[in-house]
């Protein structure tokens, strides 16, 4: 097991904002933060909920570029092949769509309101993932 | 609230999200692989944080939005339908995430960072776009 402080207390305060942008977005503009969903409705008709979702999306790279300039700024490290990556991309976008949510979704906003549809997807998501990556490092 | 007022709190709701995944290591797929693979020698539990720091803020502030405004104005919590699409696309989206350690947030960020993320966003828009189209 790996297990170092600073990690441990950065992912304590990157959870934190987390939880508290998902709050805001309820409370101010009383939309779930759902990173999947609203990605997707991007690709239907535009309206004013369309642009406000877009809003939040585009905040994301921002809010990164910000923090990463706080000390956490490690390189990026990938190292499932380009097929991989493009097979896991296919799947994570239809998953999410079909399963109705995300790690954001239903992870974070599901689980934060005891939604059932959102304990039940995030357990079959956590198990999937975890079970992928067990099984890929015996093959 | 005026739009402009709703745009403004919906890029700053944003970056702050953007930021957490930044600072807490979720946009890092090596870590994510590292959170995930629980039965190898090397599993990193850090992320675990994240999660156990985000609910209960999450549920704190939606419990104040719940208090303060009406109830139309806020999201209700969606009706218990487990079918077979919550439980197919949970089981697909979780080997994907498994697969490449990059959820859709993380996915967005990485783009912006490196090119070379284009390999995995591409394809995961055009599976959101095969979704909406089996969920219409």
């Amino acid at each position: 097991m790996i297990w170092n402080e600073t990690g441990f207390l950065n992912a304590l305060l990157g959870g934190a904002m987390i939880g508290a942008a998902a709050g805001l977005f309820f409370w101010i503009n009383g939309r779930i933060a759902g990173i999947s969903g609203m990605t997707a409705s991007l690709l239907t008709r535009w309206s004013f909920d369309t642009v406000e979702k877009a809003a939040f999306l585009i905040g994301l790279p921002l809010g990164a570029f910000l923090f990463r300039q706080l000390g956490s700024d490690t390189p990026l490290t990938v190292n499932a092949s380009p097929a991989t990556l493009a097979m896991a991309g296919l799947l994570v976008g239809f998953g999410a769509r079909l399963g109705n949510g995300c790690t954001s979704g239903h992870g974070v906003c599901g689980l934060a309101r005891l939604s059932p549809n959102s304990i039940v997807a995030t357990a079959v998501f956590m198990s999937a993932a975890m079970a992928c990556v067990a099984i890929r490092s015996f093959l | 609230m005026s739009p402009a007022v709703r745009l403004l709190a919906a890029l700053l709701a944003g970056g702050l999200f953007g930021g957490g995944l930044a600072l807490s290591g979720m946009i890092n797929p090596a870590i994510v692989l590292g959170f995930l693979d629980i039965a190898g020698g090397q599993w990193n539990p850090n992320l675990a944080a994240v999660m156990i720091a985000a609910i209960p803020v999450a549920a704190g502030l939606f419990y104040l939005a719940r208090l303060t405004r009406p109830a139309n104005q806020v999201p209700s919590t969606p009706k218990r339908q487990i079918d077979w699409k919550l439980i197919v696309g949970a089981a697909l989206f979780g080997i994907g995430w498994g697969l490449a350690g990059i959820c859709p947030g993380p996915a967005l960020v990485d783009v912006t960072i490196d090119g070379r993320f284009l390999v995995f966003a591409l394809p995961m828009i055009v599976g959101l776009a095969l979704g909406n189209r089996l969920r219409a």
